[in-house]
């Protein structure tokens, strides 16, 4: 492993002075001469049927180009949006699922409140907005369903006639006996929870700008991708433009926690007007759009039981989980969401015998639901670490007793879980015991007990949480029926000068990739932090790459990275040793140089050899010039981050209001490249972690109206409902990862959220509650204490 | 977030904006703009004229004179939030200032506008009932005053006629022996008022109340007066149990609004707290 200092070094961000001062890219700042503006007609019902649609006074509206309907769409040619992961391994039918048909507008029926029915192209977003004023719709509202365990039921309103009862799939992970482990079991713990819906709130909504050009025959996309490539791939499916003749820019994204991997539908039209209309269409989705229309996440409901022996050994989990997947399956990963990427890790990091998780996957008239920022993990390790507390209180042991009992110990690494996947590295213990000692665990328990003595009731909650990201080897991924590869590319090119030009297919929003993939070509290569460049986001100069989701952008893309650096190095000391007249087996290298052995006087820079390499006359045989590289790393296996979280709540009993205290989290993602981002990174994920265990709900009404559709109404939490968090790492590098670094950008998001409810329900505890769901609103908390005082 | 089209016109004074609201049909005053271009932003307003009051110096400034503060009903509320003669008159009208919004709707949101919305969950209703403020209006036929007891009429309805300006909200100062504050259970999300309680109480030299005025605003369709709360604890000692006893009746006879966030029931159960809260508290500072 190559170390020199700028590996490791807390560096500030340099992409921040670009965003902060309005000098970004980002595709809402992006305008094209002749632009046109497309606004989205949105149905006003959960369910209903279309009888007509009528566009003829919208397109006499002065200003108005176009206004297209479903069916204008289906005529021309746009295809239905198709579904990335299509499940048939772990199906119990054993059949490969099958999508309901998905047209970018809706044609004869709309399945959920914000469905697509026209579009209104003008030259100005005013006019076209007005125009949507005068499109009429002759809608029968039909029964809806929202609640996924109700639209299973028999006579539940049917949203696709090729899903019988609205069961997308029956999907099954069993490993170990599970009935021998429940047969010789103490005692078995139950549990019901719902794991609520969560909308995924980027500060930059979906924008997309589409411009056609007749004479070239090419298309330029701007667009709110987190992955460009796969976007272009998509594009190319759907509305039949030429892969090679349509480049994706995706430059500055404002975030995305995973609802900006897929092409939606708005996408896809402008792609397909542009064309039509010969001018560059632009869509900007309004937030109330997005709240509406773009996919939202979680929305489990989940029945669990352990097997537990009276000392605490945990035997076995068995869960049935129902998951939401909304009125489609959403183009992303949606149906592996709560399948592959939940039911493995619901053996968290304990050595359990046996696991048997079923998982029925259900439409109902909401949007579609697919990853949101540690997609199925969080959902499984809520299951984890709530349940250790339910085991823990049922036999009277202490929470981290519990845990330690069942912990994969250090020395069983690379340990084969009961989940099947093969975890990396570990050492849960380390990451426990530094945060029990920074959070004052021992020391709590006192305090708490005096608190108790006056009314006041404290309460703290653990969560020893371990995470699989890193998305993750190609050949697993295709087994399991995902329909793309989970590699990542990378081009290290070393101009004339010295300096550096670094293509990466990881497609960071908001990762700050641009700085750390900067610090680690400067450690391979040796050169100033300053002098490379991180070039990212546009199909029309990188390679194809896989994007940035599931915390794979260090451990998979800067994998490959690295790999085209030491090739860079490998090819400049051939050249080195050509030029020194030396053994290659002599020349080695150092802190930017290549030098004899032995006599370091005789060396040459990089920089030298990379002037050598362009001049090319004096070239060792067969060595091809410049110094250029590229790499395509497909990784051997997942990544593996664990850690531990503490959280120290009070709870006011009057009024059910949960105060933060103190949070500790202790977090494992091998070496830091900079520190400053990982702490950046843990200080995000718990803000959306605790968000989730206390204040976000997208909630929907019966009718499928959304509750909570506004950022009046949905709690975004800020900086006045969070604390100072009290951070620290132990670092257990990754065996198989060339720079042992594990990602981090979903442990806090992962770990969090149980903490935060075994805090609130240990403080309660006095009075009997023993669960809670999320989000712990004051009222649901003021409920749950009134119903436990009932006599 | 486009708003339907409108024609804009400026006021240059309160006679030329009452002029102005009787010449063009569907208009609607703007002074601040922090209550209705949000609605209009979302069409659920679509007036056809804004009709600007910003303009108006006669209608901006904090005056205090005899024992009364008179605040012109363009005063920002960071202005009311950071006025001395505000702090000193009457704090708890900078105390929920501090309260409302964040600081950048504080520094363009205005107290009258505030107030002519009558948004339900908002703020400033809650403290203008506990204070007793008048509401001064003009229009076509002059000049009126309306109490604030008899301001707030439904959501979003006020006792303002469609061709009336608020010109200036006039609070008597808090004299010794009271005591004010306000509290409140906001919303996470909008940091609007689920429950907000305001409350004046007056003490004697032995420790009993002798007067109170609780003003309420967020559980309900509009802000209220909790009187039988008031009733219960003047003439008593101002003691915990005797503000627990009062505060047990701060919800009778209210009407509530519930939603996803708190239902009808736990809003009248948050104002029995908050009430009790308050009245503890603006007991304690009448000392």
């Amino acid at each position: 492993m190559a170390v020199t200092k700028m590996f490791g070094a807390a560096v500030k961000r340099r992409e921040d002075p670009r965003l902060i001062t309005g000098h970004g890219y980002y595709t809402e700042d992006m305008n094209v001469p002749g632009q046109t503006y497309m606004a989205v007609l949105r149905s006003p019902y959960g369910h209903a049927k279309i009888r007509s649609i009528n566009t003829e006074k919208a397109k006499k509206l002065p200003g108005v180009v176009a206004v297209f309907t479903g069916q204008d769409l289906a005529d021309g040619g746009i295809g239905p949006l198709p579904c990335a992961w299509l499940l048939e391994v772990g199906m119990v039918n054993g059949q490969k699922m099958t999508a309901p048909e998905w047209r970018v507008l809706a044609i004869d029926k709309v399945r959920y409140t914000g469905d697509g029915v026209a579009v209104a192209i003008a030259e100005s977003n005013a006019i076209a907005k007005d125009a949507l004023d005068l499109i009429e719709v002759d809608y029968e509202p039909l029964p809806a369903v929202t609640n996924q365990a109700k639209a299973m039921e028999p006579g539940a309103p049917q949203l696709h006639d090729n899903a019988p009862n609205n069961v997308a799939m029956h999907w099954q992970l069993k490993n170990g006996d599970i009935d021998a482990a429940f047969a010789s079991a103490d005692h078995v713990v139950k549990a019901h929870f719902v794991n609520q819906r969560l909308i995924p709130n980027p500060m930059e909504t979906h924008v997309a700008l589409a411009s056609w050009n007749a004479g070239a025959e090419e298309m330029t996309f701007w667009n709110t991708s987190q992955n460009p490539h796969v976007t272009r791939l998509l594009g190319t499916l759907v509305t039949g433009i030429p892969e090679h003749k349509l480049r994706v820019i995706s430059r500055d994204v404002g975030g995305g926690f995973g609802c900006k991997i897929s092409l939606y539908p708005g996408d896809a039209i402008t792609l397909w007007a542009s064309k039509q209309l010969g001018r560059p269409v632009k869509w900007v989705e309004e937030r109330r759009e997005n709240y509406l229309a773009t996919a939202h996440g979680r929305d489990h409901i989940q029945d669990v039981e352990w097997a537990v022996k009276k000392d605490g050994t945990v035997l076995g989990i068995r869960v049935k989980a129902i998951a939401n997947m909304g009125a489609y399956l959403n183009t992303g990963p949606a149906p592996g969401v709560p399948t592959w990427l939940f039911a493995p890790m619901l053996a968290g990091c304990y050595k359990f015998a046996a696991l048997q998780s079923d998982t029925y996957g259900v439409y109902t008239n909401t949007v579609p639901t697919d990853a949101y920022r540690g997609a199925g993990r969080p959902e499984a390790t809520f299951i984890v670490e709530r349940g250790m507390d339910l085991i823990a209180h049922e036999l009277k042991m202490d929470p981290v007793e519990i845990r330690r009992k069942n912990f994969i110990q250090p020395d069983e690494f690379p340990y084969t879980s009961i989940g099947t996947f093969v975890y990396d590295s570990g050492n849960y213990d380390g990451a426990l015991n530094k945060a029990l000692e920074m959070a004052d665990y021992k020391g709590f328990r006192h305090r708490q007990a005096e608190a108790r003595k006056h009314g006041k009731y404290l309460g703290i909650g653990l969560s020893t949480y371990v995470e699989v990201c890193g998305l993750g080897p190609s050949a697993g991924a295709n087994a399991i029926g995902f329909t793309g590869g989970l590699w990542e590319s990378a081009v290290v090119r070393m101009h004339p000068t010295g300096s550096v030009t670094v293509l990466t297919g990881s497609s960071p929003h908001g990762q700050g990739e641009e700085t750390t993939f900067a610090q680690i070509v400067s450690s391979e290569l040796g050169v100033p932090v300053e002098a490379v460049e991180i070039i990212h986001g546009d199909t029309g100069s990188v390679p194809f790459g896989m994007g940035t989701y599931g915390s794979r952008g260090l451990a998979v893309g800067g994998a490959a990275l690295v790999m085209a650096a030491r090739k860079v190095r490998e090819k400049a000391r051939k050249i080195a040793a050509h030029q020194l007249e030396a053994a290659l087996d002599d020349v080695q290298y150092a802190d930017g140089a290549f030098f004899v052995q032995g006599s370091p006087d005789k060396k040459k820079a990089i920089q030298e050899i990379a002037f050598a390499a362009y001049m090319a006359g004096n070239l060792p045989p067969g060595v091809e010039p410049m110094l250029e590289e590229s790499h395509f790393y497909d990784p051997p296996n997942f990544v593996y981050p664990f850690g531990t979280h503490i959280c120290e709540v009070e709870v006011d009993a009057e009024t059910g209001v949960t105060k933060l205290v103190h949070y500790t989290a202790v977090d494992d993602c091998g070496p830091a490249v900079n520190p400053m981002i990982v702490e950046g990174q843990v200080h995000g994920g718990l803000a959306q972690g605790i968000g989730q265990a206390l204040y976000e709900h997208g909630v929907y009404d019966d009718n499928g109206q959304l509750l909570a559709g506004s950022l009046m109404d949905y709690v975004v939490p800020t900086a006045s409902e969070l604390i100072s968090f009290d951070l620290a790492r132990t670092v257990t590098p990754s065996p198989h990862q060339p720079l042992g670094v594990k990602g981090i950008g979903e442990t806090g998001t992962i770990g969090s959220s149980p903490a935060v409810v075994n805090a609130v329900v240990d403080a309660l505890s006095p009075l009997g509650i023993t669960h809670i769901d999320m989000p712990l609103t004051p009222e649901r908390v003021w409920s749950a204490i009134q119903n436990a005082r009932k006599p | 977030m486009f708003p339907s089209e409108f024609d804009y016109h400026r006021a240059h004074n309160v006679q030329d904006a009452i002029e102005m609201l009787g010449k063009y049909a569907d208009s609607k005053l703007i002074a601040g703009g922090h209550s209705l271009l949000p609605m209009m932003k979302l069409r659920l307003a679509q007036p056809k004229v804004l009709i600007d009051i910003g303009q108006i110096a006669a209608l901006h400034g904090i005056h205090a004179d005899n024992g009364t503060l008179r605040i012109g009903a363009l005063t920002t509320h960071y202005q009311m939030e950071s006025s001395d003669a505000v702090k000193k008159a009457a704090p708890v009208i900078s105390e929920a200032e501090h309260e409302l919004a964040d600081i950048q709707v504080r520094n363009r949101g205005t107290v009258g506008g505030n107030l002519a919305h009558a948004d339900p969950a908002s703020d400033l209703p809650a403290v203008m009932l506990a204070l007793g403020a008048e509401l001064h209006a003009v229009g076509p036929k002059g000049e009126r005053t309306i109490t604030a007891d008899n301001f707030f009429v439904d959501v979003l309805t006020t006792a303002l006629q469609p061709d009336e300006v608020l010109t200036e909200v006039r609070v008597p100062a808090l004299k010794a022996g009271q005591g004010s504050v306000y509290v409140k259970h906001p919303h996470p999300a909008s940091h609007y008022a689920v429950v907000g309680v305001a409350a004046v109480v007056t003490r004697d030299a032995s420790g009993n109340c002798t007067g109170c005025r609780i003003g309420i605003t967020g559980a309900g369709p509009k802000a209220v007066r909790a009187r039988t709360a008031e009733a219960a604890l003047v003439g008593k000692a101002l003691t915990a149990d005797n503000i627990a006893a009062a505060a047990a009746h701060a919800a009778d006879g209210m009407d509530f609004l519930s939603d996803s966030y708190a239902s009808e029931n736990y809003r009248k159960h948050l104002v029995q707290v908050y009430t009790k809260r308050a009245l503890a508290t603006a007991a304690e500072r009448a000392k």
